[in-house]
């Protein structure tokens, strides 16, 4: 069944290919439609999988001759980011219901992501991962290229080059793993069968862990990430935030850690206090959360705030993974859904309910708008978002982070205060873009305030208010009853903790 | 020798050659008063349909090849008809794109001499013998310096007619010249032979000649498949014939020659099948030692032209602001990727298949490329990146074909580019144990990291800058359902690789 989500995305893109660019709104519902019955039968996957290991939906030879086989799976990790994957482009097309310009393009390149994302997600395959995972990267480059704002072919490009300098290093791992187990299959459990030597694992681990890592916005590779972000279109950024970036997480966990065990092995010697690859992405991630957080803080465009706040959440995803400890690594999967969605939900603020009302994303000019009493709603909607993703309890952050940080401890004590700080530095600098973008402290004075009233900034429209309502209930709904997440991430986990994928 | 068998053997090279006479005589004789468009598509058709006699008749060659004596002067089936299949459709494809162009009056003449250029491409796909070869590659070469200058009106294909033909009777001498040394030292022509005599020259005192040798064929090889540094000519030739022709150099003339690289390559690696007992008697402790033949020194070669080519070839392709000298500058990186393939053959099928499927489908993709710039210049008088600006909005479906094939170049999945890739890749892996190998494969995989860089630089002004111009480019029919074709045939081998790769490996042509 979840199959299809991946084969309807496919069907939409051609469909959108075929509506004339004159038929905008014919394109927007269809698009809706694509995207709803994949939330849909995401929804019923989830369901249906509850309680169950890793399930396998289909399995065909594909080029028998070299054991590359067309092998969809889920397991319970799966299952959640394709429940993620389903909101964030339910959420996308409602946040892209303003796109005028060559609507059905924009559509075909958006469900054509879509579509790539689902199929890395249920892919058990190395070779067919690696294929979903590549064909997520041209319509990336074209939506932002096409549809974006600030320094867009700029972004676009530099996101398309990272993605794939990202992938030609997995692909070499994927080769190298291939030829060292005889080159008889490319599944992941045959590859994690074949019993790579420790010393091919050693070269491997890293290689393909920062290939999936620059993806996953690892500093120092982060730096297409808030430049893609902000130059993206609304939707778009909510998919590169909400779902791409989990794409390169996940190949962290499924494929580096999955069918490397023996690269996070200590190296026997310390090199300045590290001792091992884990000690090193750890590093990195813990310099990912602070630098994320500092540069947010000083920020002067709206949207790289949160471009930045990305990074740093994503930071505790990677620190999470490295733990390689139950509660680290689900707080890691837990993380990645909580982070998609509260991210997808500050840039439609942001980039959508905000910006396409005031046409300025400045916060010194944001400051004179006195935008909490033009738009209520955005206030609002941004303080609950903002809430959640400093990590208030009731939220989905909260349990996410607070699990990373506990897993964090028996890694290094050091890295849990430093993350701790991270936190810390996240409230402030949600706190200063808020304050800033909304709640000024400056009066208005008799010039800011015409007589006749505040031009009229435009009413919230009804695929806002529905976006926002779905992402923020998924937000509380896992942040007060996290085992609706829990029970379906911490079995998978340990299965895959347990023995590499079995 | 039989004749019988000589001309059961070459049926198909025989159909090229009449339906060559036979264009020539109808042109010129009956169509002279006829409009030119009724002459080239005739010329074109009839160019077509003796590819498709000559292809129907491949099966009749059997599979035993063609002997004198014990000696083997054309292999059959296998690799050699796999490789003169994917000619002769290349041909028909470059032949069809012709029909949607107008650069020339003498539409028989150049019809004619495609047609003998693709006899001489299957002599040298199929050719055993270095004097076979030779003349093969004699026939294809003077072809194509022919197709060249086609374009009388204009001085850049006169250009580039004339170095093509300056660097290509140097290489040729080159060639001609190692050959020579080749024979001198082991006796022989056959290229099993040779290589077998080269084997026991380099146990005993032959040696060092025998590396000279070596490097010079590499250098007349290496022109012909325009490896760095033997690539000058490339983007003048590229840039300056007339569409059809530069895409037929591109495809079906670099078939044949990398089929020509792979026979030699398997004579090397296969130096003792057909013989019946081997009694190798040897004064060292291990069985065979690996610098024995002429192996090791070729892949070393081959190894540094393809390195070379990769890096120059993806780099250079940056700065370029001609669509065609970009392409130009992509084959010689995709020829790096090529002779990587083929440095490291093994004993198995495996990677000559691999590389059979990798220049057949970069053949494919490539006439495409050639046939959306062939109507774009058409409607806009040159082939720089900005004529290409808002093509989305003036052809869509041309753009949407462009699109295909521009990613499958840069070897993005599912196309068949990447699976090319992977899997030529995979079979080195499979074949070179090592770092050297593997080194050159990490290489490769992040110069094709750097190629999306201007594959997208063409994209970006067809799909997302604005158009200077906004009026419809109009097509010719045949040309945009060739074009259709070849994207639909790229897609479909991308998500369905197996077909074309069994099809290769149990080519019995």
């Amino acid at each position: 069944m979840l199959a299809w989500t991946i084969y309807l995305s496919f069907a939409g893109v051609l469909i959108q290919a075929l509506v004339p660019n004159s038929r905008a709104q014919l394109a927007r519902w269809l698009a809706l439609a694509f995207a709803a019955a994949g939330l849909a039968l995401a929804v019923a996957g989830f369901i249906a999988g509850m309680g169950q290991g890793r399930v396998v939906i289909v399995d065909c030879a594909w080029v028998p001759a070299m054991g590359i086989r067309y092998l969809l799976a889920a397991d319970g990790i799966s299952r959640v980011l394709v429940l993620l994957t389903g909101l964030a482009s339910v959420c996308g097309v409602l946040f892209s219901w303003n796109i005028e310009h060559r609507t059905a393009g924009f559509f075909a390149f958006y469900l054509a992501l879509i579509g790539g994302v689902y199929g890395v997600f249920l892919s058990f395959d190395l070779f067919l991962l690696f294929v979903f995972y590549e064909i997520a990267i041209i319509p990336k480059y074209f939506l932002i290229a096409i549809w974006g704002s600030t320094r867009r072919e700029y972004g676009a490009m530099k996101l398309a080059l990272y993605s794939f300098v990202g992938s030609a290093m997995v692909l070499i791992g994927l080769l190298a793993s291939y030829a060292a187990s005889g080159s008889h299959s490319t599944t992941l459990v045959d590859l994690a069968h074949a019993h790579l030597p420790v010393s091919s694992q050693m070269w491997l681990f890293p290689l393909v862990f920062i290939g999936f890592g620059i993806l996953a916005g690892m500093w120092p590779f982060h730096t297409w990430a808030p430049t893609g972000h902000v130059a993206a279109p609304t939707g778009a950024s909510m998919l590169l935030a909400g779902v791409v970036m989990k794409l390169g997480a996940y190949g962290c966990l499924r494929v580096a850690i999955g069918l490397y065990p023996h690269g996070l092995d200590p190296w026997g010697f310390t090199l300045v206090g590290l001792g091992s690859w884990r000690d090193v992405f750890a590093l990195l991630a813990v310099i990912g959360i602070l630098y994320g957080a500092l540069v947010a803080l000083v920020q002067t465009d709206f949207k790289f705030v949160i471009g930045y706040s990305s990074v740093s959440h994503m930071g505790f995803v990677l620190l999470g993974l490295v733990t390689l400890n139950q509660i680290g690594v689900t707080g890691a999967v837990l993380q990645m859904f909580s982070h998609g969605i509260i991210a997808g939900l500050l840039f439609a603020i942001v980039g959508r309910i905000v910006y396409d009302r005031t046409h300025t994303r400045q916060l010194a000019e944001l400051e004179t708008m006195h935008l909490s009493r033009r738009l209520p709603f955005a206030a609002w909607a941004f303080v609950i978002a903002g809430m959640a993703s400093m990590g208030m309890p009731g939220f989905s952050g909260f349990v996410a982070e607070l699990q990373v940080v506990v897993g964090s401890w028996s890694l290094n004590p050091i890295w849990t205060i430093a993350t701790a700080i991270g936190i810390v530095l996240g409230v402030a600098y949600t706190w200063r873009a808020l304050q800033l973008a909304f709640f000024a402290d400056k009066q208005p004075t008799a010039e800011d305030h015409p007589k006749e009233g505040w031009h009229n900034l435009g009413a919230i429209t009804w695929p806002e208010y529905t976006g926002v309502a779905i992402l923020t209930f998924a937000s509380l709904a896992v942040g007060l009853y996290p085992r609706i997440l829990l029970d379906t991430i911490e079995p998978a986990v340990k299965a895959l903790l347990a023995g590499g994928i079995q | 020798m039989n004749y019988a068998d000589l001309f059961r053997v070459t049926l198909p090279e025989t159909a090229l050659e009449i339906a060559a006479i036979l264009v020539l005589i109808v042109d010129l004789a009956f169509l002279r008063k006829a409009v030119l468009q009724t002459r080239v598509t005739i010329a074109a058709v009839l160019g077509v349909a003796g590819c498709a006699v000559a292809l129907a008749l491949l099966p009749c060659t059997g599979s035993a090849g063609f002997r004198f004596g014990d000696e083997l002067l054309l292999a059959t089936g296998g690799i050699a008809g796999g490789a003169q299949a994917g000619i002769l459709v290349l041909t028909i494809l470059t032949l069809l794109l012709f029909i949607g162009s107008t650069f020339t009056r003498h539409t028989g003449e150049y019809v004619a001499v495609v047609l003998m250029a693709a006899t001489g491409g299957l002599i040298v796909a199929a050719a055993q013998d270095l004097l076979v070869i030779f003349v093969g590659l004699e026939l294809l070469s003077l072809g194509l310096y022919i197709l060249t200058a086609f374009n009388k009106h204009s001085e850049k294909s006169a250009e580039a007619a004339m170095k093509y033909y300056l660097f290509g009777g140097m290489s040729a001498a080159f060639l001609l010249f190692g050959f020579s040394y080749l024979y001198g030292i082991t006796g022989s022509t056959n290229l099993h032979n040779v290589m077998r005599a080269a084997f026991f020259a380099t146990a005993s005192d032959g040696a060092p000649m025998l590396y000279v040798a070596l490097v010079l064929i590499a250098v007349g090889l290496g022109f012909k498949v325009a490896a760095v540094p033997f690539h000058l000519w490339a983007p003048d030739a590229y840039e300056g014939a007339p569409t059809p022709a530069a895409a037929f150099i591109a495809s079906a003339s670099k078939v044949a020659s990398f089929a020509l690289l792979v026979s030699i390559g398997t004579a090397m690696v296969h130096i003792f099948d057909g013989m019946n007992r081997v009694v190798f008697i040897s004064t060292h402790t291990t069985p065979l030692p690996r610098y024995l033949g002429l192996q090791m020194p070729w892949t070393q070669i081959l190894c540094l032209l393809a390195a070379a080519s990769m890096l120059v070839g993806n780099l250079a392709a940056l700065a370029q602001v001609s669509v065609r000298r970009l392409l130009a500058y992509s084959a010689i990186a995709h020829a790096g990727y090529i002779l990587l393939g083929i440095a490291y053959l093994g004993t198995s099928q495996r990677s000559a298949n691999a590389v059979l499927y990798y220049v057949l489908t970069y053949g494919l993709t490539t006439i495409g490329a050639f046939g959306v710039i062939q109507v774009v210049e058409r409607a806009t008088g040159s082939d720089k990146l900005d004529a290409f600006l808002g093509l989305h909005k003036r052809n869509p479906l041309l753009a949407a074909v462009l699109l295909i094939l521009l990613l499958s170049l840069a070897g993005i999945p599912p196309l068949v580019g990447f699976w090319a890739k992977f899997n030529l890749f995979a079979a080195v892996l499979a074949v070179g144990a090592g770092l050297v190998p593997f080194a050159l494969v990490a290489l490769a995989l992040a110069m094709s990291a750097v190629s999306l860089y201007y594959y997208l630089q063409v994209l970006k002004r067809a799909y997302v800058m604005p158009a200077a111009n906004a009026t419809p480019i109009e097509a010719h029919p045949v040309t945009m359902i060739v074009l259709v074709a070849i994207a639909t045939a790229v897609v479909f081998c991308g998500c369905f690789p197996a077909i074309l790769q069994n099809w290769i490996a149990n080519a019995h042509i």
